[in-house]
């Protein structure tokens, strides 16, 4: 079993067609030290799960590789190569697109707007609304989003689910190579929940390469290929999914906190009695 | 933004829910008033419809010539400066110092074309180097040391303030005789202000519905994080915005001037940036950001300036006006919200 403060944690070996590669990455937010010093490999086509507590540092190292904020040193490669993230423009022009945890839409803005945002279709100056209309309405018909009557309602009047849906809906359908979800299972119920696995699975079998972050650990070892855990700043287990179980995963966090628990304790006794 | 095609989607069922001839009747008419309503611009026509109609009817000479284009001609500046404020306003800021470009400008102009630069170019050359500058500095001061505009451009009016005052040294001067030719196409001739701002309406209102910078105010306005997470560059619509603001300002002084025929230091300053922000809160455009309508801007104001006119036809003080003018601002928002409400209960409805 591995152990948080070991920087030799066994760590599933690179391959030489990994996507893309995280080395040294860490980031602090002024008095606040977010990721310490983050390894991550992604491998071709693969769906990898990212695990760990709230306020663990996911989705900043999530907004680090879609090139939203800059490391605060460390370094990317993408297809071996290294690349210098500076906008996420950028990062979607190679290939990283990405859907925030806080969705990013614009709630004044319609479905079909917010599905083409920043990413319009234009005859200038004006926008091709009825042809971007049309996109949108048949994107989500074809990832199976029943629930929304029309692609012209404004994103402020759907509920959380639809909302998440939309969101993930965009990166889907935009020609990615890599793609990064954070908590894309979040506001979801158990049906649509089971859609966007199933999305997930067909983008997997598209070659797509993928990093999902999720709460659930049933529904990580149901798509992915191999689970990562975020812990104090660093990557702390790194396993395929065949070699690991919902119990494993479980009993490691668990632990984990019992140990929190007890250092609190003792630690609290410790005061009282030096005091 | 929505309209055409909600409507489209929506009228298959009204189809569906009248299979007897009399509720046919009813149903159209009623299909008719949901698709008003659902205008945001709907209420403010509304108010301006019934305003006139009122004048109209108790006024004499209220819809005569010259009280018509007392009206154009009284409206046409606050629209212009509106234009501007609708767009600071939908992406979240505000410009208080605009009143001081519109004060600036004609003084600036009269200097390029004293130093030999025909007029047409002065004026162009006039609104280009405030908008940059003025509307420049509003934007980055906000957008990169955080200072919030309303703070900003109160510092920012002061001081533009204190320079026209200085460069005039508080005197009127009267307009170059030589541009007073080009001046009638810039607001010496009686129509030609209102349509002015009535062209600038339209192209704006096209500008923010329908092209990406206006799809960007919209974000910047409804979601400043969400837009930044999108790729969009938050700080240069904001800055584009406030030049645009500051640019329409000193069109707006130069229109005044050539209309009034003598540049003026008492014309412009802050109480036309509240006369024209109450202008655009009338025409439906949100406090708070993401949302706002150029044609409403166009009604809010036309709205302020049936009321100047008519009361002063009556012969109501221009004193006793200051109350009409604030009960007017407070009705006209009361029955924009009351309306805005029951517009979402009928989509709600038709949802349903
Ligand atoms: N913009 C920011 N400014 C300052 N601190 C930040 C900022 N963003 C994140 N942090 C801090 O960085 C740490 C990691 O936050 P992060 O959002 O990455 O966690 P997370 O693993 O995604 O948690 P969750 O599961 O709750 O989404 C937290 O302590 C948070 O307070
Ligand atoms: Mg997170």
């Amino acid at each position: 079993m591995s152990t948080p403060e070991t920087g030799d944690v066994a760590m599933t070996t690179p391959k030489a067609d990994d996507i893309l590669r995280v080395e040294h990455i860490s980031k602090r937010y002024g008095a606040v030290t977010a990721l310490v010093d983050v390894n991550l490999r992604l491998g071709r086509g693969e769906v990898l799960g990212l695990i760990g507590d709230n306020g663990a540092g996911k989705s900043t190292l999530i907004k680090i590789i879609c090139g939203f904020q800059p490391p605060t040193s460390g370094r990317i490669l993408l297809n071996g190569e290294e690349v210098h993230l500076t906008s996420v423009t950028q990062a979607r022009s190679l290939g990283i697109d990405v859907v925030y945890q806080d969705l990013a839409l614009i709630p004044q803005l319609t479905v079909y707007q917010n599905m083409f945002l920043n990413r319009e279709q234009v005859r200038w100056p004006l926008l091709r609304n009825r042809s971007m209309r049309k996109a949108a309405k048949e994107q989500i018909d074809a990832i199976g989003i029943t629930t929304l009557k029309s692609v012209d309602l404004e994103v402020a009047s759907l509920s959380g689910g639809q909302r998440q849906a939309i969101a993930v809906a965009r990166s889907v359908y935009s020609d990615a190579k890599v793609l990064l979800l954070d908590e894309p299972l979040a506001a979801m119920g158990v049906k649509e929940g089971a859609a966007i696995l199933d999305l997930v699975r067909g983008l997997k079998d598209r070659g797509i390469s993928i990093i999902m972050i999720a709460h659930n650990y049933g529904q990580v070892l149901e798509v992915c290929d191999r689970v990562n855990l975020l812990q104090g700043g660093k990557i702390t287990f790194d396993k395929y999914r065949q070699d690991t179980s919902l119990e494993e995963l479980t009993e490691m966090v668990v632990s984990e906190y019992r140990k929190a628990l007890e250092d609190r304790h003792r630690s609290a006794s410790g005061t009282i009695t030096g005091s | 933004m929505s309209d055409v095609s909600e409507t489209a989607e929506r009228s298959p069922e009204t189809f569906g829910t009248a299979p007897d001839q009399r509720r046919n009747g009813s149903s159209v008419l009623s299909r008719a008033a949901t698709m008003f309503l659902k205008q945001r611009e709907a209420s403010v026509l509304a108010i301006a419809v019934i305003l006139f109609i009122y004048f109209a009817t108790t006024t004499t000479a209220f819809v005569s010539h010259g009280s018509i284009v007392n009206i154009a001609q009284f409206m046409a500046p606050y629209v212009v400066i509106g234009i501007g404020l609708v767009l600071l306003m939908v992406c979240g800021e505000i410009d208080l110092s605009v009143g001081f470009v519109w004060m600036l400008s004609p003084y600036v102009m009269h200097f390029f074309v004293d130093s030999g630069i025909p007029t047409f170019l002065a004026i162009v050359i006039t609104i280009l180097l405030l908008a940059v500058v003025i509307g420049g500095i509003n934007g980055v001061v906000t957008t990169v040391f955080g200072v919030p505009s309303l703070i900003t451009t109160l510092g920012s009016g002061y001081i533009i303030f204190g320079y026209a005052l200085t460069i005039s040294s508080a005197q009127q001067i009267n307009l170059p005789p030589e541009s007073l030719g080009l001046g009638r196409w810039f607001g010496g001739a009686p129509w030609s202000e209102i349509i002015w701002a009535t062209v600038l309406v339209v192209i704006f209102q096209i500008i923010l519905t329908r092209t990406r910078w206006g799809l960007y105010t919209v974000s910047v306005g409804g979601n400043l994080l969400g837009a930044r997470e999108s790729g969009i560059r938050v700080n240069r619509i904001k800055i584009g915005n406030f030049m645009m603001c500051a640019g329409l300002g000193a069109l707006a002084g130069i229109l005044e001037a050539f209309k009034n025929n003598i540049i003026d230091p008492s014309a412009g300053q802050l109480a036309v940036v509240l006369y024209a922000l109450a202008g655009v809160v009338i025409g439906g455009t949100a406090m708070l950001g993401g949302s706002g309508t150029m044609i409403g801007l166009w009604l809010g104001v036309l709205v302020l300036a049936i009321l100047q006119d008519g009361f002063n036809l009556r012969g109501i003080s221009s004193n006793k006006f200051q109350i009409i003018l604030g009960a007017a601002i407070l009705l006209a928002m009361i029955a924009n919200t009351y309306l805005t409400r029951l517009r979402s209960a009928g989509r709600l409805q038709s949802k349903a």
